[in-house]
């Protein structure tokens, strides 16, 4: 056993990394820097830094070249993640389109379509988002009730998305619609794509409980789309979605710069209980060998799924049990260093609370994280059926038409 | 990267476990916990013959000159089988610790031995109802002669020879003593867990030689590298226990379906699966530390100890709720990983020492 690169990967990286630092600046230098103040400014840099990449192969790096992507394998793309992540490069913008929404288009498009949207969305010409959850299908995405009505080669969208990610700087979206709600609810899905500027969509954002707005609402209010933009069959909109959902990127980067045991050793020496450093007290040490141990159960299952992909082998199960751990400990652990800084934890404020705010910020944001991309329960549910062979919760609706199930306010 | 078994070694585990799924299915734990045998011979017999016994023993003193990667994945299938065989007394604790702290003479004298399985050895550290630790060893050196009392010793009541802790003149040491010497008695004693046993043992003027050096290091040492290994027991115990559970709510039926479609049942094995796997995690990097002697062993050993007992513990016990009535009795297998989890979580030290252990290095890596 060991954590060394194979030569070809050690080429790759070295290669990477000389590419880095002619084109950007590491985290360590760009402390001085300004950071974009308005959202325009972010998507300017985003995608001026996307098309370079794509100019040297490190945008989409497992697609054929032929498509624009960098021809690569899965675990380039891993080493170019690592890599990048120590350098000042915007990022996140194109994540969605670029792991979810353009592997659907190129899966189930019309050539013209693909032809039309792949590069764009490559080089980061054009942003797109995913518009699959609404008010009434949340874990049940399929329960959704957005209609899309055919009226000659056209279909009429009618209905609400929510929880969309970057909808407001979207060029293009690929939207689930129910076009047929006499048959169950899985049968009756189309998949589109659709143009935000389209007359009738309308995005407003959505203020999380944090204060930040990451996600919108979407209303669509008779937006008429062409027959030409349907993806896959009329019907076959949730085998469409599978795809989507399957195309989400492996999880296999590092935290995202929360606190850790070794921040909580330090706050656990600066704060007492009892007249006493924190640090000496057993409840908090047990506490800190506990995080301790998930933190490098986590690192460590990241490394044998590193260690199946460096291997060109399919990844096993075991990452699928990332998210319920890391988002459970991010709250607890933000939390737990709240209650060590007593009465003061009360305060929310980066100047004044240790760690610029970390805990503050962990046990608030956590409270999304458990949800966002599948709840604590729907990924259990996740690990139980396809991991433990267990079955499917009996389900009330499955067989009705989907205009005669149950269904609340 | 390369964080997983070889081939070789993916094969090794392979063959332990055909072995074990034949001669140690849940009948054999029964007839031990039945009957008044301490361990089951032949299945020890069946090891020894495989060369288990001398896995990580240099060829030079008859052993196969293999790694701790190999009775790593060896550990993991004993652990599945919850086997009663006193490999980890012979093997983690007593071979180990001759072959780390044994004078050159000492090994020549026992490790072949144990290597052969014609003797099986033991490790003598606890004192009696509380942790053992550098200031509170009784036991005594002196003279080339041990005396004092050790309860519990895992096998302790078959072993031929023993690693004994001791306290020589305000020191800790590390004693051999040939069990089958002079100045001994022993005691069978009455545990929760009777597939493994367990004595007391009395020393009296009992003839015995120092081991090289002296100190706690040496203690901890040894039990740095047995945590590792009784990790990967617990992760295979653990996963036999998910497995147990799993198969039973896939037959059993209540209110008209199949228990395992309720999510109650669903998420709890899906827990056990989430800890089972942070703890093969963490034991990977248990098992990289041992077998490359790496500078971080002692954070990795402890860090496999929590999460084994954890993992362990819960699946055992979650498994046999998964059950319900009928895993509360003798005749079902459930019984086997709930007295073994809970064994296990005790044998080298409970969690809490680990933690308290853990947390001490933390602090001296964070201070640094």
């Amino acid at each position: 056993m060991d954590f060394n690169d194979t030569p070809e990967e050690a080429t790759y990286r070295a290669q990477v990394r000389s590419w880095l630092d002619k084109n950007a600046v590491r985290k360590a230098d760009a402390k001085d820097l300004p950071l974009p103040k308005t959202l325009e400014e972010v998507l300017k840099q985003s995608k001026a830094w996307q098309a370079k990449k794509a100019d040297a192969g490190y945008a989409c790096i497992t697609w054929p070249k032929e498509w624009g992507g960098g021809g690569g394998t899965t675990i380039q793309n891993v080493i170019y993640g690592q890599e990048e992540s120590n350098y000042a490069v915007p990022g996140g913008i194109f994540a969605i389109g670029l792991g979810m929404c353009i592997p659907t288009v190129m899966a189930w498009g019309p050539e013209d379509a693909k032809k039309r949207y792949v590069g764009p969305a490559v080089r980061g010409d054009e942003i797109w988002c995913q518009l699959f959850s609404e008010p009434a299908g949340g874990s049940d995405v399929a329960g959704l009730r957005t209609r899309a009505e055919k009226d000659g080669d056209e279909w009429v969208i009618n209905g609400q998305k929510v929880w969309t990610s970057g909808a407001h700087y979207s060029d293009f979206g690929i939207v689930l619609t129910r076009t047929d709600p006499n048959v169950p609810k899985h049968k009756g899905l189309t998949m589109f794509y659709i143009d935000m500027k389209s007359p009738g969509v309308e995005v407003r954002p959505i203020k999380q409980m944090s204060g930040g707005s990451d996600f919108n609402e979407v209303f669509f209010t008779n937006v008429r789309v062409k027959d030409s933009q349907r993806l896959g069959n009329v019907g076959d909109g949730w085998k469409v979605a599978l795809t989507t959902l399957m195309n989400e990127r492996l999880a296999v980067g590092g935290s995202q710069g929360n606190a850790d045991a070794d921040d909580l050793i330090e706050l656990a020496r600066e704060t007492e209980i009892a007249g006493e450093p924190a640090i000496r007290n057993g409840a908090v040490r047990e506490r800190i060998a506990n995080w301790y141990v998930q933190a490098q159960g986590l690192k460590f299952t990241r490394f044998r799924t590193l260690t199946a992909l460096s291997r060109g082998e399919t990844p096993g199960p075991e990452s699928s049990i990332s998210k319920i751990v890391a988002a459970n400990k991010m709250q607890e652990l933000g939390s737990f260093g709240m209650d060590l800084q007593d009465m003061g934890g009360v305060i929310r404020d980066r100047s004044v609370s240790p760690a610029e705010g970390a805990y503050t910020e962990q046990w608030i944001g956590a409270a999304g994280y458990r949800i966002a991309g599948g709840t604590d329960e729907i990924l259990r549910n996740i690990v139980a059926e396809r991991v433990l062979g267990m079955p499917q919760d009996v389900r009330v609706d499955k067989d009705l038409p989907f205009n005669q199930a149950p269904r609340g306010k | 990267m390369n964080f997983d078994f070889s081939d070789d070694q993916k094969m090794l585990k392979e063959q332990v476990r055909k072995f074990l799924t034949d001669k140690c299915p849940y009948s054999v734990p029964r007839r031990i916990l039945d009957s008044d045998e301490p361990y089951a011979k032949e299945v020890w017999k069946g090891l020894v013959e495989m060369g288990l016994t001398g896995t990580a023993i240099p060829e030079a003193y008859g052993g196969l000159g293999l790694g701790a990667l190999e009775l790593c994945v060896i550990a993991e299938e004993l652990g599945r089988a919850a086997a009663p065989v006193p490999f980890s007394s012979s093997v983690y604790l007593a071979s180990e610790a001759i072959k780390l702290f044994g004078t050159e003479k000492q090994k020549q004298t026992w490790l072949p031995k144990l290597a052969a399985g014609e003797i099986i050895g033991t490790f003598a550290i606890s004192e009696g109802l509380h942790a053992p630790s550098a200031a509170n060893i009784k036991t005594s050196f002196a003279g080339g002669k041990v005396n004092g009392v050790k309860t519990p010793v895992p096998d302790g009541d078959i072993a031929d020879v023993a690693v004994v802790v001791v306290n020589a003149g305000g020191k800790v040491a590390l004693a051999i003593v040939d069990l089958k010497g002079a100045g001994l008695s022993h005691e069978v004693l009455r545990t929760f867990d009777p597939t493994r046993s367990h004595a007391e043992i009395t020393f009296k003027d009992a003839p015995a030689e120092l081991m090289d050096g002296q100190g706690w290091e040496q203690v901890s040492r040894i039990l740095d590298g047995a945590a590792v290994l009784f990790a990967f027991e617990q992760v295979g115990g653990a996963e036999a226990a998910l497995e147990m559970a799993r198969d039973y709510s896939l037959e059993r039926y209540a209110f008209g379906r199949q228990i395992g479609s309720y999510q109650a049942i669903k998420h709890k094995l899906a827990d056990m699966y989430v800890k089972k796997e942070i703890a093969k995690s963490n034991a990977y990097f248990g098992a990289m530390m041992l077998n490359d002697e790496g500078a971080e062993l002692p954070e990795a050993a402890a860090a496999s100890r929590i999460a084994g007992c954890d993992a362990y513990v819960f699946a055992a016990q979650e498994n046999l709720q998964t059950h319900g009535g009928i895993g509360y009795t003798w005749e079902a297998n459930t019984q086997f990983h709930y007295r073994r989890a809970k064994l296990l979580a005790l044998t080298v030290g409970a969690a809490i020492q680990w933690k308290e252990k853990l947390v001490a290095r933390l602090e001296a890596k964070n201070a640094a």
